[in-house]
């Protein structure tokens, strides 16, 4: 009974131990204040409290973010909500009462169901300026390019080479003998480099004519296509060249993998162990944007920070943290990016408006191919 | 005093409805409607594709099997660990009950980590100069054999605990009259056994029908369960009308199997004279020397040999060094290299986890308990038991009772299922119903409130209290509470003193189960859980989520803290829990 008794108050103790961390608020972290990384943004009024939706993969340095807190005294708290369509989801569902001011992950694969569902309000950030017209899809300035990034195949050098093979030299390629049982893709139903892949396929193979993209995936079918659930058990579990050493040498991942592998091996590597197979009408760019969410009682706040993220400084801490590459062309690149990063030439040519109108079906109908 | 009994016994039973219907109800109904807002015709006749029925079939047949194999390979370790005393025993329920936390997507990476091609198996075979054949991971062995891996504990806790605290001289009895050693087993132990069988089978079959994770990472993307196909129109199509109409297809299947099994539970509930542990389990002997030892082995090479791959793997550096162990991957989880304003050190996410996971064990305790009780109290025993009934009558209440027990039978059996609805509801339609709910103005605060996960997941383990409890309370033999009022114990001084140490084995395990589906939910967690405060499953999740040998590691790393945390509490609560010797 006793002990019983003490179960109880050790539990109990356990939450309330657990209960002031988890109230109070985590303290900005302490960096050197430097000058050079203060937006330009004048101060707000008084201090106040931004709340950022974000996807999983949002990163940003602690001292990129605290500058942002010491030019405006606001306190910037973070939801990770989800992959990109669970985030875009939530923010839907909770359009009446918005969770957040600020929405950062939409892709223009989801654009049009974002810009669609209208819940973002216009911003012309001055810093689009900066900002190539290409990237700026969204005329109406309610979604505003932040980075960008490459789907594409990657490749094991080592288990290639041990075979003495060269890599597939067009997609077309991946669909003979040769490289049966060779490939892991994501299921485009539930996963976004899965679902860029098979646009990717899409805009080069068409959609009618002799050989359409439906005709290209029954044939990866029938060559034993590895179908996984989402990127993590593709590159981990399935594909060779990663640290999960899986049994396929071929993985749709991202053309900044192979960089990121030399980044987290601690110096124990000087060349990536994977290579990007740079085929005609295999890349598919991938844009990220920001908006600011309707109904938001901060707005002039989250405009300064749709700014901030747009700024040099934020911009140049976007490739170590997301891998991915910044909107804005002045930000400086790190070494990591310009040795080993590498820019596919012509990704595939499919506008946002077209994925909108096309992504259930394509999605329904690539599920009937190469699953059922 | 007794009025104000009544009044405390009143509130008591309120508890859990009141908790049902702010948790679970509200904002279920909240996703319902929103979702149904555009009429019900339209994902109606999408449901009417064969398609859907072969969803349907399909997860009513990997769920009935998955059920009757993990029934089958965990009986016989529930049979040794109830009526045997071994060394190295609360190590082995310890290391059966860490699959149960396991984030799926670690479990495949364990189980390629272990059989994959440069896996620690294959490179056994190599070196002892052996074939390798490489293992792809798909198909529904791989499924079927990963549910087991996750539910064995739960047939070993469920139904280990209830026959351990079955008294032994009733078979002892049957094999004194002539019985043989498998008559004893299929006309006395396994009737007894019955409720809590039933218990883990309902239990399982509910959690393998509403499987997700191991479908479509283990079973490939060719699978699909209801649950993947709500997920799917959910998350990436945003059809709500048909995710919400799924999901009610899954409710009212959970709902029918659960009224199935309450009445079946009902008509074998046998009041008994439950006995502490202690006095059952002896030493091995003989033939059942073997049987440990090969329910230890199984134990061991089938849920222990994944766990162990994993480990060793985030001991060994990165591939092609093969050197000695290194801690490097550990000592890296300390330490913030990018400088991210996300960085959590795994102290603080591994102290978030225990917090979250203790409120749940506590909250589940606080309206589980109550629930037994309103499950167990009037109906089914006085129904079912003529014996009681009579003897009521001679205390002049018989009448009293036979008022109270015309229809208590069915209100028992429609709110036992409705405490196991959570369990078979879908998590992504839930976790949206949550979202709606709280952005109802007023309740916003509730999103980034320490509370929240911990109700959350207090609804998943409130059936795994229930469902452990029950059984016990059922059992009880009414005589001894009478007995200590009889002596002048007060109603309360009765519980505490008599009743508590009874069911307290069975409480134990509730606890135990519930701290364990909190530390190891992922899905709800990772959608609602704030970034500065990540639990240990979403840490693991997010290093996963990025490419690179030290992302990997420290994932590793982290699976393997998991494991042993969890390894831990078992030890623990096992320590703290009353033993039997105390009546």
């Amino acid at each position: 009974m006793r002990r019983s008794a003490l179960l109880f108050a050790l539990a109990l103790l356990m939450v309330a131990c657990g209960q002031p961390a988890a109230s109070r608020p985590t303290p900005p972290p302490v960096v050197s204040p430097a000058a050079s990384i203060v937006p330009a943004a004048t101060p707000a009024d008084g201090p106040g409290r931004l709340v950022v939706m974000s996807h999983d993969s949002f990163n940003v340095s602690a001292e990129v973010l605290a500058a942002f807190t010491a030019a405006t005294g606001a306190e910037v708290e973070f939801l990770k909500a989800g992959d990109t369509g669970s985030a875009l989801n939530q923010a839907i569902l909770s359009a009446s009462a918005p969770l957040a001011d600020v929405l950062y992950g939409v892709d223009n694969t989801f654009l049009s169901r974002a810009l669609a569902a209208d819940i973002f309000v216009p911003y012309a950030s001055p810093y689009l300026a900066a900002i190539p017209a290409e990237l700026q899809l969204d005329p109406s300035n309610r979604l505003l390019p932040v980075d960008y990034g490459y789907v594409v195949i990657n490749y094991d050098r080592e288990a290639l080479a041990a075979d003495g093979r060269t890599p597939p030299a067009s997609l077309e390629e991946l669909a003979g003998p040769e490289w049966r049982g060779q490939l892991v893709v994501q299921n485009p139903a539930t996963s976004s480099p899965g679902l860029a892949f098979l646009l990717a396929t899409i805009a080069h193979f068409g959609e009618d004519g002799d050989y359409s993209w439906q005709d290209y995936w029954r044939d990866l079918r029938t060559n034993e296509v590895y179908v996984s659930q989402d990127w993590s058990d593709a590159y981990y579990t399935q594909f060779s060249g990663s640290s999960g050493e899986g049994p396929y040498p071929l993985v749709v991942s991202y053309a900044t993998s192979p960089a990121a592998e030399v980044y987290f091996s601690e110096g124990r590597l000087s060349e990536p162990p994977t290579g990007n197979l740079l085929v005609p009408g295999g890349s598919f760019k991938q844009i990220e944007f920001v908006g600011i969410l309707k109904g938001t009682q901060n707005e002039a706040l989250a405009r300064q920070f749709v700014d901030f993220m747009l700024q040099p400084e934020f911009q140049a801490d976007i490739p170590l943290q997301m891998f991915v590459y910044p909107a804005n062309p002045e930000a400086p690149l790190p070494d990591l990016f310009t040795q080993f990063a590498e820019v596919p030439a012509e990704p595939a040519a499919i506008t946002p408006e077209q994925i909108e109108q096309g992504r259930e079906a394509w999605i329904e109908e690539w599920t009937e191919i190469v699953l059922r | 005093m007794r009025a104000g009994l009544l009044v405390v016994g009143r509130l008591l039973a309120a508890l859990p409805l009141l908790y049902l219907a702010l948790c679970f109800f509200y904002p279920l109904l909240a996703i319902l409607r929103l979702s149904f807002a555009g009429g019900y015709a339209g994902p109606l006749r999408a449901l009417g594709a064969p398609y859907y029925l072969g969803v349907v079939g399909f997860t009513f047949v990997q769920a009935t099997l998955s059920t009757l194999l993990t029934l089958a390979v965990g009986l016989p370790g529930a049979y040794i660990f109830a009526r045997y005393s071994f060394p190295g025993k609360g190590l082995l329920q310890a290391v059966a009950g860490v699959p149960f936390v396991m984030p799926t997507v670690v479990v495949a990476v364990a189980f390629g980590a272990l059989l994959g091609p440069r896996g620690l198996l294959s490179q056994a075979l190599a070196a002892a100069g052996l074939p390798v054949a490489p293992l792809r991971v798909g198909g529904l062995w791989l499924v079927l054999l990963a549910h087991v891996f996750y539910n064995y504990t739960v047939v070993l806790r469920l139904v280990g605990g209830f026959w351990a605290s079955l008294d032994p001289r009733l078979e002892q009895a049957a094999a004194m009259l002539g019985a043989s050693r498998v008559r004893t087993l299929l006309h006395v132990t396994l009737p007894l056994l019955l409720p809590a069988v039933g218990a883990a089978a309902l239990l399982i079959f509910i959690f393998t029908f509403t499987s997700f994770g191991v479908i479509v990472i283990l079973g490939g993307p060719r699978m699909a369960t209801l649950e993947v196909e709500i997920y799917r129109q959910t998350a990436q199509l945003l059809r709500l009308d048909v995710a919400a109409t799924l999901a009610m297809v899954q409710i009212v299947c959970t709902l029918l199997l659960s009224l199935a099994y309450t009445r079946l539970a009902a008509r074998s509930a046998i009041p008994l004279e439950l006995q502490p542990r202690s006095a059952v389990a002896r030493r091995p002997r003989g033939v059942a020397r073997l049987l440990v030892g090969a329910n230890a082995l199984l134990i061991l090479l089938l849920l222990g040999g994944p766990l162990l791959a994993l480990a060793l793997r985030s001991l060994i550096g990165p591939p092609g060094e093969g050197g000695p162990l290194t801690l490097a991957y550990y000592t890296a989880l300390g330490e913030n290299r990018t400088g991210s304003a996300f960085f959590v050190p795994p102290t603080a996410a591994l102290a978030n986890s225990l917090r979250i996971a203790s409120t749940t064990m506590v909250i589940a305790l606080l309206v589980g308990v109550p629930a037994a009780y309103l499950l167990a109290a009037p109906g089914s025993q006085q129904a079912h038991a003529p014996e009681q009934q009579s003897w009521n009558s001679h205390n002049g209440q018989g009448g009293r009772d036979r008022r109270r027990s015309a229809w208590p039978m069915a209100r028992v059996a429609v709110l036992d299922a409705l405490f196991m609805l959570p369990l078979g509801t879908s998590a992504a339609t839930l976790g949206l119903g949550y979202l709606v709910a709280l952005s109802t103005p007023g309740l916003g605060w509730l999103r980034t409130s320490p509370w929240l996960l911990p109700l959350l997941h207090s609804l998943v383990a409130l059936p795994f209290v229930v469902r452990a409890l029950l059984p016990a309370l059922r059992a009880r033999s009414p005589r001894q509470r009478e007995a200590a009022a009889m002596l002048g114990a007060t109603p309360l001084q009765a519980w505490l003193r008599v009743e508590l140490p009874q069911i307290a084995p069975a409480l134990a395990v509730g606890a135990i189960f519930a701290f364990t589906v909190s530390l190891g939910e992922f899905g709800a967690t990772l959608l609602l859980t704030r970034p500065d405060q990540p639990t240990l499953p979403v840490m693991i999740f997010r290093f996963l989520g990025q490419p690179g040998a030290l992302n990997y590691g420290q994932a590793l790393a982290l699976s393997t803290i998991l494991m042993l945390t969890t390894a831990l509490g078992f030890v623990l609560l096992e320590r703290v829990r009353p033993p039997g010797g105390e009546f």
